[in-house]
């Protein structure tokens, strides 16, 4: 079973299967096996102080070999030392517990149909108060028991791509869901939802942008910042929200969708382009950094912003997938004290591309400025972003900027640094021309980069 | 369709009105807060704030389904209300993980010595290693719709008089956010109580009555307050209690917040549950059908032109009344079950709770309400009710009305059964009303933010060897050591002052009786008066007793010098002494005084002798009550007079 919990949280308590399925390792695996134990059993444990009935529970595989877990009957874990323990297996036949039933509804005609990609992260999952464990719910059948309200938004189609941590993914994970995507708009979606980790959601929507040419329908990648197996959850609301933007959302762009503040009121859809995750663990985790999100949704209402150009929706025939993106490209961020030989490894590895993630305006220390040099010489393209995150490169105004241009280093415009490392992964993987390397990198191709750097206000300490 | 009401009443005194006796079992659980430096999962103060909120966020609760098939019944009951909370926070009070942005941080270890430390005193066993868990609770009092909780030790016991009384289990868990605010469809809630550290204290179901269970609670009481860890105040310490009676369930009671009604409640609960008995046994005399699924009618065209308000408000503005038959039932739901709550309160109780109706009415007490005996009549006959059997109406918008009338079915069919296990809560005069049913075990997950800690035996040990003083013990000491009486030995261990009266008495700053009697008896005074005696200066209480000690303030003065320092805050003891010219005559002023009078007296003196010398005394008090200490006046009368006056 492929466990995907949110970041911030350490793995549920069975990460790799022992044959007991159960956590257990070292002295205590022998115990258990020895008594003919399994996990979830009935067990009596005596230890010369007291005797204690109640049902093996799993264990961390980080947790220490020295201590079983034993449910006791009013709920509560309790861990135990095997030192002098008796251990006995208590197990009476106990008829197997009757699953929900988890049926989809018949697809309503008058509604969308939306394809529910999942990738990753508990969006939607189950708890097992028995062992206490977190399965994944990403049947279309598990979602409809989970959140139900989703039948009154859109007929769903799941698919179940991956399931891995946001952390692990890869360019090859981004080609194969921009795949999939393409798989399901033509089959007749109309509205596409991807679910995803929120660590590296922002690089996947990006890339999604970059790879789905000639988008027709909206492409919703969601997340959650607390797990769905508690109550207080803000998967089951940011995943009815993908729904309705996939649906009903006149623009058709990858988005990003989380909460737009701590409540549980306001939601919003980032430019998959201009979305960062800006916190670690806060439900508004994400923003859109030198531009205004596409929409925001109140009450299941999709209000697109009224400032924002957007590309509308189109024929699904339009679609044109170039999902081939280039591994070999890195991002480096400058600070003072650098080392320039970083660069030599680089170079002699032979990766193609470089984003700088220099300070302010787009600068770095003078003493790296022969590695740059010798970088481009070699063939490779070196691009220019700010580690201010907010506004946009100028090479013009101080002199190393202007030195920087010379060596023909490339500024990346008001684009996040992590969309340049994309934008920069994907130019490299549809064409070796260096011409044309510069032309599409400086492009506006997926609202990744403008000419204006509109005045977006707030964000004052002294409010 | 009068019943007999007598009957019923006789059919339920079986059980007797008062409650004591055989059959009654109370259990009791203690919650007390722990004065930490820092809540139990991050690193904000025990605190509470009040001044105005600094923000407010909203929140919805979803129910999470269990793979067991068996969706936890407490859980879908709160959820069947759809409620919308908010939560208000202040800076410095309040961070992200009590807002739920943020994971926990690791179990707090002050808070986990505290509780190893209580364990010990009830001659508990820890557990080897403690486990957080999510007990689900989507009432809203806790941002994450779970409380977290960890049982720390098991199957203790501490003394009640010549008894035993098994303590079961200790826990550690988060405090709930403060509850502000209630309407329909809102409920807010105060962050700052959210995630101070609590132990709950379960006990077995071992006491016989009331009176018992209070003594076993203030016992534990003391123990905790031995850790020297706890807070005080209101709400500081709360009590639920665990009441049966033979042949009744196990009914949860939940906040009552004096010690003093915990005696009402579980009386009140015991003739609750033997009421319900009679009613159960009557219902079965009477051959009643379980009444669940009766049909629900509409009933708002007969009611269209009523002049109860009640129901007019209800009709005028959209909504419906409707009604439901109970057959045989006449006559029960007037049964008193508790001081002035009978079986239609819990009806009612119930409809409330899950439908959030106002009320209902029952043909057992209309006509009445501005409703017509004709209306009632209509009303029966459309519900088809003959002789015995009893009409429920309820008006409201139709889906409410609809759930209020299922509930009411609900609870009546359980009474054929007898009495329902439920949590309930304390009203103030110790009777209850329905909260919800009782939550079954399933409530629990583990807490997978939050590391295991290990609890060695080693670490124990060195726990038990480390007790603290219990507070039986401290009064004795006090009474060896420092003289005091028992009552007020007694009064002091329990008291926030005990640290405050050892430190003073032990450096003999004043007389140990006085300095306790200054803390127990002048300061409970000064505090029923109003004064803030929490807020004075440890040095300033020095300072006064000091003066009392040397005769420079007169202790009939002492209770005045507090107030003066309370309305005056910021000034000195010296600047009480002179605003109230206590003190302020020096020995050479008041004996030269003295010489004086006693010279212009020496005839009668010497005519009257000891008589003479009280009237002088009470002269000379008139002048100088307050400021100079009755005792020293005396002695410089008697020195000037004998000066005079040879004693013959």
């Amino acid at each position: 079973m492929g466990l995907t919990p949110e970041r911030g949280q350490p793995p549920q308590p069975q990460p790799r299967k022992t044959e007991s399925e159960s956590g257990y390792r070292g002295r205590v695996l022998d115990l258990i096996r020895s008594k003919g134990v399994k996990v979830g059993d009935r067990v009596l444990v005596t230890d010369g102080r007291m005797e204690l009935a109640g049902i093996l529970m799993p264990r961390s595989e980080l947790e220490d070999d020295l201590h079983i877990v034993v449910k006791l009957p009013d709920g509560y874990n309790v861990g135990i030392s095997i030192e002098s323990i008796e251990l006995q297996n208590a197990q009476d036949q106990e008829p197997p517990q009757p699953q929900p039933e988890a049926r989809v509804p018949p697809p309503n005609p008058a509604l969308p149909k939306v394809a529910i990609i999942s990738t990753g992260g508990t969006i939607a999952s189950r708890v097992d108060y028995r062992t206490g464990a977190v399965s994944p719910a990403l049947s279309a059948a598990d979602l409809y028991l989970t959140v139900p309200e989703l039948g009154e938004i859109a007929n769903i189609q799941t698919e179940i791509l991956f399931s891995i941590l946001s952390e692990n993914m890869s360019s090859k994970h981004w080609t194969s869901i921009a795949e999939s995507v393409s798989r399901q708009i033509k089959a007749g979606a109309q509205g596409v939802v991807v679910t995803h980790g929120t660590d590296t959601m922002g690089y996947t929507a990006a890339a999604l942008s970059f790879a789905l040419r000639n988008l027709p329908v909206p492409v919703i990648l969601v997340g959650s910042q607390r797990s769905s197996d508690r109550p207080s959850s803000d998967a089951a609301l940011n995943l009815k929200g993908a729904v309705s933007a996939a649906a009903y959302a006149p623009f058709a762009e990858v988005g990003v969708l989380m909460h737009a503040t701590p409540s549980d009121e306001t939601l919003v859809v980032h430019r998959g382009t201009r979305a960062r995750k800006m916190h670690t663990s806060r439900r508004d985790a994400f923003r859109s950094v030198n531009s205004r999100p596409l929409a925001v949704i109140r009450d299941g209402r999709v209000e697109a912003h009224a400032d924002v150009d957007y590309r509308p929706r189109g024929a699904p025939g339009d679609l044109e997938v170039r999902s081939h993106f280039e591994e070999d490209v890195v991002l480096i961020k400058s600070f003072p004290g650098i080392q320039p030989d970083i660069f030599d490894p680089i170079v002699h590895r032979g990766f193609r591309g470089i984003v700088l993630e220099g300070t302010g305006l787009g600068h770095i220390p003078d003493k790296l400025f022969h590695q740059v040099r010798r970088a481009i010489e070699s063939g490779m393209t070196v691009v220019m972003a700010s580690q201010c995150i907010n506004g946009r490169v100028n090479m013009n105004v101080y002199s190393t900027g202007r030195e920087l241009l010379t060596m023909g280093v490339i500024p990346a415009g008001d684009m996040l640094p992590e969309t340049a490392l994309v934008k920069l992964m994907w130019v490299l993987g549809q064409t070796e021309d260096h011409g044309k390397i510069r032309e599409l990198f400086t492009a506006n191709l997926a609202g990744e980069i403008s000419e204006r750097s509109e005045y977006l206000g707030g964000g004052s300490d002294a409010e | 369709m009068q019943s007999e009401p007598e009957r019923i009443g006789a059919a339920s005194s079986t059980g007797g009105a008062g409650g004591s006796g055989a059959g009654i079992k109370v259990g009791i659980e203690i919650h007390q807060q722990l004065d930490t430096r820092c809540k139990l999962f991050c690193g904000c103060p025990t605190m509470l704030s009040d001044r105005k909120p600094d923000y407010s966020v909203v929140r919805r609760l979803r129910p999470t389904h269990s793979e067991m098939g068996e969706v936890d019944r407490a859980a879908l009951f709160e959820s069947t209300r759809r409620k919308r909370f908010v939560y208000q926070g202040h800076f410095g009070s309040a961070c992200l993980v009590e807002l739920d942005e943020e994971p926990p941080h690791e179990l707090n270890p002050e808070a986990v010595s505290v509780a190893l430390t209580a364990a010990a005193l009830m001659n508990m066993k820890p557990v080897d290693e403690i486990h957080v868990m999510r007990k689900i609770v989507i009432d809203g009092s806790n941002t994450t719709g779970f409380q977290r909780t960890a049982k720390v030790a098991l199957d203790g016991w501490i003394a009640l008089g010549e008894r035993r009384v098994t303590v079961q289990s200790l826990c550690l868990e988060e405090d709930a956010a403060r509850k502000v605010s209630e309407s329909e469809e809102t409920v807010a809630y105060l962050l700052d109580r959210l995630g101070i550290p609590l132990v709950e204290v379960t006990t077995g179901p071992d006491m016989r009555s009331g009176a018992e269970a209070e003594q076993a609670a203030l016992a534990i009481g003391r123990i905790l307050k031995a850790t020297g860890k706890v807070k005080r105040g209101l709400g500081a310490i709360r009590q639920d209690l665990n009441v049966s009676v033979e042949g009744g369930s196990r009914v949860e009671i939940k906040g009552v917040q004096e010690l003093g009604m915990i005696s009402t409640a579980v009386e009140c609960e015991a003739m609750r549950q033997r009421r319900l008995l009679g009613v159960r046994d009557e219902l079965i005399r009477r051959g009643v059908q379980d009444p669940l699924g009766s049909a629900v009618k509409d009933l708002t065209d007969l009611l269209s032109e009523t002049g109860s308000k009640v129901l007019r408000k209800a009709i005028d503005s959209g909504g419906r009344v409707m009604g439901v038959l109970l057959k045989g039932y006449a006559g029960l739901l007037k049964c008193e079950l508790q001081p002035g709550r009978r079986f239609g309160t819990e009806l009612s109780d119930r409809a409330k709770a899950k439908a959030g109706v106002g009320g209902i009415f029952h043909t057992d007490e209309l006509p009445a309400y501005g409703i017509t005996p004709e209306e009632v009549s209509s009303v029966e006959r459309a519900l088809g009710a003959l002789e015995g059997d009893c009409a429920v109406i309820v008006a409201a918008p139709e889906q409410m009305c609809r759930a209020a009338l299922e509930s009411v079915l609900e609870r009546a069919s359980e009474a054929i059964r007898g009495v329902p296990a439920e949590v309930r809560a304390a009203n103030q005069d110790g009777t209850t009303r329905f909260m919800r049913p009782m939550p079954g075990s399933a409530r629990m997950y583990p807490e997978t933010d939050v590391p295991s800690i290990v609890v060695t035996k080693s670490r124990f040990e060195e726990v038990k060897r480390s007790l603290p003083e219990t507070l039986e013990s401290r009064a004795e000491r006090y009474q060896k050591e420092y003289g005091l009486s028992r009552d007020l030995a007694l009064l002091v261990v329990d008291s926030p002052y005990s640290a405050e009266f050892e430190s003073l008495a032990r450096e003999g700053v004043a007389d140990p009786s006085f300095v306790a009697a200054t803390f127990e008896y002048t300061f409970k005074m000064l505090r029923r008066e109003g004064v803030d005696v929490d807020s004075f200066d440890p040095a300033e209480i020095k300072q006064v007793m000091l003066g009392a000690n040397s005769g420079r303030i007169p202790k009939e003065a002492v209770p005045e010098v507090f107030r003066w320092l309370s309305a005056n805050r910021g000034m000195g003891v010296e600047d009480a002494l002179r605003a109230l010219s206590v003190g302020a005559a020096s020995a050479e002023e008041v004996r030269s005084k003295v010489a004086a009078v006693v010279e212009r007296n020496l005839g009668l003196i010497q005519r009257e002798g000891d008589r003479a010398k009280s009237r002088l005394m009470g002269d000379l008090m008139r002048e100088y009550r307050g400021k100079v200490d009755g005792k020293l006046l005396f002695s410089l009368l008697e020195e000037e007079i004998s000066k005079r006056i040879q004693p013959t």
